[in-house]
């Protein structure tokens, strides 16, 4: 096992006598994407700053190539000097776009002619070199978020640490310069941690995701994993699992598992055990529809239950219906679909997932 | 009208001429006023930056000391000082009082607070995410503070232009503590009290028109410094 580039061991951050960090423990392996994710108020920027050596925790230790590391003193900041964050806020200087950039380099009394290759590079790679000249202050939200992704990256660090960075951006911003981090990760091969509120963006930019609530780190391991086996009903929530119902495993045969939901036998797969209380979850994509007059069952999936359509939202391209079939389904229907299944109010519907969709939590 | 008419025209003649009694006490105002503006400067901005960024108990008491200062009546401090500076005061022994240096030390006390306040204020104006991101871009605590005033520059460059303006105006003090002693502690505004007093209109307007473009000149190039490459 290679020795993790960072690390965080019994953290805990406490202000006015209240807990808001509590993480046993926290790694970060050289070159991967870690996306932090969580809620609001979860303690995730707290654990960047702790992590970044931006601020001393209550208690505990963090550890930089196995080795521990404190925010004071001169090795402090030699090692702080090996990190670069972005916030939410650009925070940028009152100068030039070109003099933002090739700041983090002037603090590290890097020569300026080295610095300024460099600086130009991610100028560039930035889509920003057109605007070297400009004064920060006169640019819009997604450039001056542009000039400080600039200066994180010119400075070469062993790790990017970002909170947020595309909270404060419009939509079509956002999307573009995720799609440009997303590459700019990708080629480069930057230890990055990401916070972030937004699982899409979790998604598409971590190798690995950590949840974090109430402070505390509860479930960490590949997207896959975290989005499709999360481990407690409020992860499930956050993550986007939409249907979330109690039910209780009454029997099991050659692994496939009944749970009663309500009434309604719902058939899955999962390690618990006959008489167990569980959560059944599903997400909205797994579940699909049918009109109850038509005539064909499409696909392989062991559950099929009848209902009526409760209402429908419209999300851009898809709609997200509600079914009631003794317990309430959402899924998620293309436009067209909805359209070709003529889905009002009332519509008798069949829904259809297939056993492994079915994730349980025990409850 | 008259009295104005003719004020002005000898006020342009003294000045034109180069008198040499108002020419020195004009550079003796500069003089004074400048040394007590960069003395009140060398204390007032670090000490600013200081209860701008840092907490301790304590501080809010501080600051409001600091803020009454500001507005601390020159005749007042003139009192004070001379208190201090009279020959059986404290600092008595030092024969100051009605010295250039007694002067200075009076317009030290009146100005620092205002240099000092305008500094807190200045340096708390800045977003203070700003000083984590510096810190996360690899500042030293010095770089930091560096870079922190180079932010809040335009506000620093007020508080010198207040500090200044403050002493350069200022009359009740350098009045008490300097004495109005011709060629030695005499000043643009004590004279002009002084030749107000006396009927001697002209020379007042001419004093007091020095006094203006001084302290005009002096503004004018620090907004200038300030200003600079703000056009955008």
């Amino acid at each position: 096992m290679t020795v993790p580039i960072l690390e965080g061991r019994d953290l805990r951050v406490h202000y006015q006598g209240q807990a808001v960090l509590d993480v046993p423990q926290v790694v970060v392996q050289e070159g991967e994407v870690l996306a932090v994710i969580g809620p609001n108020g979860a303690g995730k920027s707290t654990l960047l700053r702790v992590l970044g050596l931006l601020e001393a925790p209550t208690a505990g230790m963090i550890l930089y190539r196995g080795e521990p590391a404190s925010p004071s003193g001169s090795r402090g900041l030699a090692i702080r000097r090996r990190f670069a964050s972005v916030f939410q806020e650009p925070l940028l200087c009152d100068t030039t776009v070109r003099a933002n950039a090739a700041l983090g380099l002037r603090l590290r009394g890097r020569p300026a002619t080295g610095a300024e290759t460099q600086v130009q590079i991610w100028l560039e790679r930035l889509g920003i070199a057109h605007l070297a000249r400009r004064e920060a202050r006169t640019l819009s939200g997604g450039e001056a978020q542009r000039t400080s992704l600039a200066r994180a990256f010119a400075i070469g660090p062993d790790v990017l640490l970002l909170d947020e960075p595309f909270a404060a951006l419009d939509p079509p911003t956002r999307d573009e310069l995720l799609t440009l981090l997303q590459t700019l990760l990708r080629h480069n091969g930057f230890t990055t941690v990401f916070v972030t509120h937004d699982r899409n963006e979790a998604i598409r930019l971590g190798d690995r995701i950590a949840v974090m609530m109430g402070g505390r780190l509860i479930q960490a391991g590949p997207p896959l994993e975290v989005f499709g086996r999360p481990a407690t009903e409020e992860i499930a929530r956050f993550v986007g699992v939409e249907t979330i119902l109690p039910g209780l495993v009454t029997k099991e045969q050659n692994g496939l598992l009944t749970v009663e939901v309500n009434g309604v036998k719902i058939e899955a797969l999962g390690a618990v055990t006959v008489g167990e209380r569980v959560f059944v979850c599903l997400r909205p994509e797994d579940v699909v529809i049918r009109r109850l007059d038509a005539r064909s069952i499409l696909d392989s999936a062991r559950n099929h239950l009848p209902g009526r359509v409760e209402d429908a939202t419209p999300l851009g391209p898809q709609y997200r219906v509600r079914v009631s079939c003794g317990l309430p389904v959402i899924a998620l229907v293309t436009k067209q679909s909805f359209d070709n299944l003529a889905l009002d109010r009332g519509t008798p519907v069949v829904v259809s997932f297939k056993a492994s969709a079915i994730h349980l939590i025990r409850r | 009208m008259e009295l104005i008419r003719q004020g002005l025209i000898e006020a342009v003649r003294l000045i034109l001429t180069g008198d040499p009694g108002v020419l020195q006490i004009t550079w003796l105002s500069i003089q004074i006023s400048g040394t007590a503006t960069v003395l009140s400067l060398l204390l007032g901005i670090p000490a600013g930056v200081a209860l701008a960024l840092t907490r301790f108990p304590g501080r809010g008491f501080l600051v409001a000391l600091v803020n009454t200062g500001m507005g601390l009546p020159p005749v007042v401090v003139g009192l004070f000082v001379s208190i201090f500076l009279w020959r059986s005061g404290p600092l008595g022994a030092l024969e100051l009082l009605y010295t250039p240096t007694a002067i200075v030390i009076a317009q030290f006390v009146i100005a620092a607070p205002i240099v000092t306040g305008l500094t807190i204020a200045a340096m708390q104006q800045l977003n203070p995410r700003l000083r984590l991101q510096l810190l996360a871009l690899g500042a030293s605590r010095w770089q930091l503070l560096l870079l922190l005033m180079r932010e809040a520059r335009l506000p620093l460059l007020a508080a010198v232009m207040a500090g200044f303006g403050g002493v350069i105006s200022e009359v009740g003090a350098s009045m008490m503590v300097g004495g109005n002693l011709l060629g030695h502690t005499r000043v643009l505004t004590t004279a002009t009290v002084l030749e107000t007093g006396k009927g001697n209109f002209e020379v007042a307007i001419a004093l007091g028109v020095i006094l203006l473009v001084l302290t005009f000149v002096v503004n004018y190039l620090l907004t200038w410094i300030q200003q600079r490459g703000r056009s955008a």
